[in-house]
């Protein structure tokens, strides 16, 4: 060893790849999944697929979760959570439907940007919070959940905004088509996409993932910790609003409690899609197709006979099941290498 | 050999470091050349592992001078004395666990294409290149958790190299490296100095710092001692020089007498981990148990304790079996266990002292299963003084103490259980040299008074010193035993490190 | 065997450890988070009785605690899991649960004693899933107690759907509602104060409780000192999941209806609670009587301002502003300490990071 040849050939190991494979294999698995529940719901009822509008609320119901299961799966690979996210996505749908009412004209891309930038500002928030204070994300998000809400009833009130109070080529948006696909649906596929490619493509993106990894080692590399939690947060608050956006485009009404309770479901959407609650592993595009499973899961029940009211049990063995399988296939790994290691 | 005339690249003098009223450097000063391997030695608490935090941007100095490349800097963090061109590889390296070892190398400085676009075809070629130049064999794509701390350690100067770094700090490498993986790493740092870099290379083992290094710097009590080409001196000059008088570091030994067996270990085996470990320890004897670390000493201890599992094997105590991964049933039985890391495993090190020595014998204390702060400080006051632990107040948390003094809560806590068979895994180390002596002189006591000691040491004149019968583990066997009479250290030090005929 | 053991030290001749506390006892007392919480719960109530008009009456006093009583329960056993450094977010949906299971017992003709034992075993068993996958498949607990969140409000919706069982015993609700006879104090603080007592024994005066704390400053150090974690763990979240079911049978005798989306949401309630009463989320460290005053002071205030006529959910802006404000003076005091002491140089005992 101490004079090896200057052409060492750096091997390929089959375990390396066996293990690549089942990285990816993760987020296969649960796209498997949801196909097979769009067959078996097909099969029971054609129309839940080869209808006009069984196909349109396939793409667009998940859309808005989408959204905000991929901004989730970013903080939380930093191994941070944020529970805040149903109350920011309230919060920003109010203000969209606010804006449309208390400043007629303002053109509508300028509504959804201010609606935008909102989020990211009450991320920025969560976010400076976690990163100056050093206290744990649950804790800040938690206390950010209620205090988001409470803001958005005392502003509404008991009062909604209406369909009857936004512009017409606003609602044409959530239900506007493009090759009978619906438009929201696109939008998120091109956010999430972007989100993805940043993820895994530039050294920020990286960086989260370094900093889930080891927070420690983080320090030590030098990277800016600080700033990442800061831009993770902001992100997955600008997901949340834009998700808002959505939301009142989709439903044409807005309530104080738009997205009360979807902090567990993005959190959960996340974790059936692979990202492991402790950091360091897992892809956005995996968090999205775990966000679809859970609303395409909604829909299907009752046509597969079971009564809809099932459906947060399924969500919960859903769950369950997928960390019970992340831990199993990370035991496994972990025992290869080592036995590789012992072989070596 | 660098010549005298070798442009010096890093330079401190005169650095003075505090922690509060703790002062960790009184006056450090350092000169490395270009195309050198320096040693820095000096015994535990010298402050070597603080200077080396300072040129790495993890303390900042209180005073004195710090040069690179005859330039004043001052760095406020690690990012600024990499980009200056200084890498440190540590004992135990800090890599990403989830991310592929080309990440690891290559993280937070990423070779970027358009858009920022990492380029994973570029990183991979270079991290091929760097391997093939460092003669190593890891494949770039697998994830850095489960490698070994020496591959660990070369992926770090894979990093180092990359970075074109100009000085290479290595704090103690070898500590966990097996025999064949440290002549890798010497071959390495050699390669490195002949391309004209300055390593700083420390260690502990005289015999490593003679075959790599060829200038030496000592240090002691946080000061600047001497600078000396390694062939001017010699092990027994660096040895005076660290501990600043002669060596005659007397070892409280008593004579005891050696009695019935106490701990049988038989066959315990754990995969990957340990195999086959059979010894016994007898009321009076204190048994040392040698080898390098990583040779899975301390994971027989935990094992016997129960605080590990292990597959086969049985654990008996004064004949009575004690179940594998019970810690509570091994303490009933009469054993205790002061583990190797004090402030993690030791001590619940944000708890007060009075709650860590009553720790292990809270069942005991409590009258009708309660149990009250007033009874712990009274049984805690008790062996809080039999040790001598300095200590402000029982409610002092326990991290604020010396190491000393951690170390000594620990043994009180144990002692508190009124053991029969006491494990300490590295009793001595990190504390000062008084608190050492004390140490050796309780166990010492403590064996004359009929308990059975198994005493785990990575320092050899502590075991031959204090030990009764030295046992020496290798890659997770015993691969010696040795009595007291014929115990040398290079006996000891050849079984620790070469393999023994049945395991090639 | 002490004799054989005593090192040979001559014993007591150099006591070094002079005292049993750093500090004197009225600064121990009072210059706690807990006190804070305390102080700031006796100056909600003193202002409310002063300037909002009813809250002094009597009935107010019940309503409140009617209202938190759910909440006082629950926070006990999550007091004791979140210093362990564990969470369960399952405990609102097993107060659903419960509260359905006692109401499909009843429904389905079971006396309403043994549908409320039966809801009772269910949160038993319920804890004891949680505990098993935290403990024994190692788990973090944060993402099982969210499987489990879904799971049970699941099953909940799912055994009712959207029907919802009225028809309990008269005695029953009546006593639910009941106050203590010369009091405005409801019946249920009587279980509430038993359990408070057989927590605060379990957590500040057992070799158990000992555990509980060394588990969440060092999962190491307790495992070296022979605390069972596991079983720890384990027994925990089983208290967590049966107090959780118990307070779910009041909460649908109080209300005299059993349905799947009973107290949604709570365990953020909850939680909120614990971590205001200073319980860290990291573990190790929190007190019962600072999570019980916690608990109190939510109470009073959504109590008072609702009599103050704010809108009901304003109370939700204070609990999240109050929860961030609470741990962040937390570690800003921590800061400034730090900052202080560098600054002052020289204190006594304190020990640099060991330089090796």
């Amino acid at each position: 060893m101490t004079s090896s040849p200057p052409t060492t050939v750096i091997p390929v190991s089959g375990i390396t790849k066996h293990i690549g494979a089942l990285g990816k294999a993760r987020e296969f698995g649960i796209l498997i999944a949801l196909v097979l529940v769009v067959i078996a719901a097909t099969t029971m009822n054609p129309s839940f697929l080869f209808s006009t509008d069984g196909w349109r609320d396939l793409l667009l119901t998940p859309s808005i979760l989408v959204l905000v299961a991929a901004g989730q799966a970013i903080v939380i690979i930093t191994r941070n959570v944020d529970l805040s996210v149903g109350s920011v996505m309230g919060l920003s749908a109010y203000l969209t439907g606010r804006l449309f009412i208390d400043v007629p004209g303002l053109p509508i891309p300028v509504v959804v940007l201010l609606a935008v930038l909102f989020g990211a500002f009450l991320g920025l928030v969560n976010g400076s919070l976690v990163a100056f204070a050093r206290v744990p994300a649950m804790v800040i998000t938690l206390g950010t959940l209620y205090a988001y809400r409470g803001i958005n009833v005392m502003w509404a009130g008991s009062t909604r905004v209406n369909a009857s109070d936004m512009p017409k080529e606003f609602l044409a948006i959530g239900t506007g088509q493009f090759l009978t696909i619906p438009i929201l649906a696109i939008v998120a596929f091109v956010i999430l996409a972007a989100a993805a490619w940043y993820m895994r493509n530039t050294r920020g993106g990286r960086e989260y993932y370094a900093i889930g990894s080891d927070p420690a080692a983080a320090e030590l590399y030098g990277l800016k910790v600080t700033r990442r939690v800061l831009t993770a947060f902001t992100l997955s608050g600008a997901l949340a609003g834009l998700a808002g956006v959505f939301y009142v485009a989709r439903y044409g009404t807005v309530s104080s409690q738009a997205g009360a309770g979807w902090e567990l479901d993005a959190v959960g959407a996340a974790v059936i899609g692979g990202v492991a609650i402790t950091g360091g592993i897992g892809t956005v595009w995996g968090a999205a197709i775990g966000a679809v499973l859970l609303m395409t899961i909604n829909r299907a029940l009752p046509i597969l006979g079971i009564p809809d009211f099932w459906q947060r049990a399924v969500v919960g063995v859903l769950i369950i099941g997928a960390i019970v399988l992340d831990r199993w296939l990370a035991v496994r790994q972990r025992q290869r290498l080592i036995e590789a290691r012992d072989e070596s | 050999m660098p010549s005298t005339d070798a442009p010096v690249v890093l330079e401190l003098s005169e650095v003075v470091k505090s922690f509060g009223a703790v002062v960790a450097l009184r006056s450090a000063s350092l000169r490395l050349q270009a195309g050198s391997i320096h040693a820095l030695i000096g015994e535990n608490g010298a402050g070597k592992s603080t200077l080396v935090k300072i040129v790495a941007g993890l303390y900042r100095r209180d005073a004195g001078e710090f040069r690179l490349d005859g330039e004043d800097v001052d760095f406020t963090s690690t990012a600024q004395s990499k980009a200056a061109g200084v890498a440190v590889i540590y004992q135990e390296p800090t890599l990403f666990p989830d991310l592929s070892v080309t990440e690891n190398i290559f993280m937070g400085r990423q070779l970027t294409g358009r858009f920022g676009r990492i380029d994973r075809k570029a990183m991979r070629h270079e991290v091929e290149r760097l391997f093939t130049r460092l003669g190593v064999v890891i494949d770039p794509d697998r994830p850095a958790e489960g490698l070994s701390i020496a591959d660990q350690q070369v992926i770090e100067i894979a990093k180092a190299v990359s970075l074109d770094a100009k000085v290479l700090i290595m704090d103690e490498p070898t500590a966990a490296l097996s025999g064949v993986e440290a002549e890798r790493l010497f071959a390495i740092a050699r390669s490195l100095r002949d391309e004209g870099r300055g390593l700083i290379f420390i260690s502990h083992r005289f015999d490593e710092v003679f075959a790599l290094c060829d200038t030496v710097t000592v240090m002691r009590d946080g000061s600047y001692i001497a600078t000396t080409p390694i062939a001017e001196t010699t092990p027994g000059e660096l040895v005076r020089q660290m501990v600043g008088r002669e060596v005659t570091e007397l070892f409280p030994k008593q004579e005891t007498v050696v009695g019935e067996p106490l701990l049988e270990v038989e066959g315990l085996t754990s995969p990957g981990v340990f195999h086959d470990i059979s010894f016994t320890v007898r009321a009076g004897e204190i048994v040392g148990l040698a080898g390098l670390v990583g040779a899975g000493r301390s994971e027989v201890a935990r094992a016997v304790f129960g605080v590990d599992q292990y597959r086969e094997g049985t654990v008996t105590l004064k004949g009575r079996r004690i179940r594998r991964g019970r810690p509570t049933e091994a303490m009933r039985a009469g054993l205790a266990l002061v583990p190797e890391d004090r402030r993690k495993q030791g001590l619940v090190i944000d708890s007060g002292v009075g709650r860590n020595i009553t720790m292990a014998i809270r069942r005991e204390l409590s009258r009708f299963g309660l149990i009250t702060t007033g009874l712990e400080n009274r049984a805690a006051r008790v062996w809080a003084s039999r040790l001598e632990v300095k200590s402000y107040a029982l409610d002092t948390v326990a991290a604020t103490l010396s190491g000393g003094n951690q170390q000594k809560v620990v043994l009180a806590k144990w002692l508190a259980t009124k053991p029969d068979v006491l494990i300490v895994d590295e009793p001595t180390r990190g504390i000062d040299v008084g608190t050492k002596s004390e140490v050796h002189r309780l166990l010492s006591e403590l064996a004359g008074q009929g308990m059975g000691i198994l005493m785990i040491s990575s320092e050899l004149p502590e075991v031959l010193g204090m030990a009764d019968r030295v046992l020496v583990m290798r890659e997770g066997r015993i691969t010696a035993e040795i009595d007291r009479a014929d115990a040398t250290s290079e006996n000891v030090m050849f079984a620790a490190t070469h393999a023994s005929e049945q395991h090639s | 065997m002490t004799t054989t053991t005593t090192p040979a030290t001559p014993p007591a001749t150099t006591n070094r450890v002079s005292r049993d506390y750093e500090k004197p006892l009225w600064r121990r007392v009072l210059l706690t988070r807990e006190m804070a919480i305390v102080a700031l719960l006796v100056l909600v109530v003193a202002y409310a009785m002063l300037t909002v008009r009813g809250f002094a009456q009597p009935i107010t006093l019940n309503y409140l605690l009617l209202d938190i009583a759910p909440i006082l329960l629950i926070a006990l056993p999550m007091t004791l899991v979140m210093i362990t450094g564990e969470i369960d977010l399952s405990v609102g949906s097993m107060v659903g649960l419960a509260s359905v299971v006692t109401g499909a017992g009843v429904h389905a003709g079971l006396p309403f004693e043994l549908a409320a034992v039966l809801a009772l075993l269910v949160g038993a068993i319920g804890g004891a899933f949680n505990g098993f996958l935290v403990t024994v498949v190692g788990l973090p607990s944060l993402a099982v107690t969210i499987g489990t969140l879904a799971l049970f409000r699941g099953l909940a919706v799912g055994l009712l759907g959207t029907t919802a069982v009225t028809d309990f015993p008269e005695g029953w609700t009546a006593l639910a509602k009941a106050k203590i006879a010369g009091t405005t104090i409801p019946y249920i603080m009587i279980p509430f104060l038993i359990l408070l007592v057989i927590f605060v024994v379990v957590l500040h005066f057992t070799p158990f409780g000992r555990g509980i704390y060394a588990i969440g400053q060092s999962k190491d150090a307790a495992r070296f000192s022979g605390v069972h974690l596991e079983r720890t763990k384990f027994l925990l979240f089983m208290a967590a999941g049966l107090v959780a079911a118990f307070a779910g049978v009041f909460y649908t005798l109080r209300f005299g209806s059993a349905r799947g989306d009973n107290a949604t949401g709570l365990e953020l309630q909850v939680i909120a609670a614990v971590v205001l009463g200073g319980v860290s989320v990291f573990g190790g460290r929190g007190q019962l009587y600072g999570v019980v005053a916690a608990v109190l002071l939510i109470g009073v205030l959504s109590s008072a301002l609702r009599l103050a006529n704010v809108t009901s959910d304003v109370i939700n802006v204070i609990t999240g502003t109050l929860l961030v404000v609470s741990v962040v003076s937390a570690s800003l005091l921590a800061w400034l300490q730090k900052v202080r002491r560098r600054r002052s140089g020289p204190v006594s005992s304190v020990a640099a990071p060991t330089a090796s």
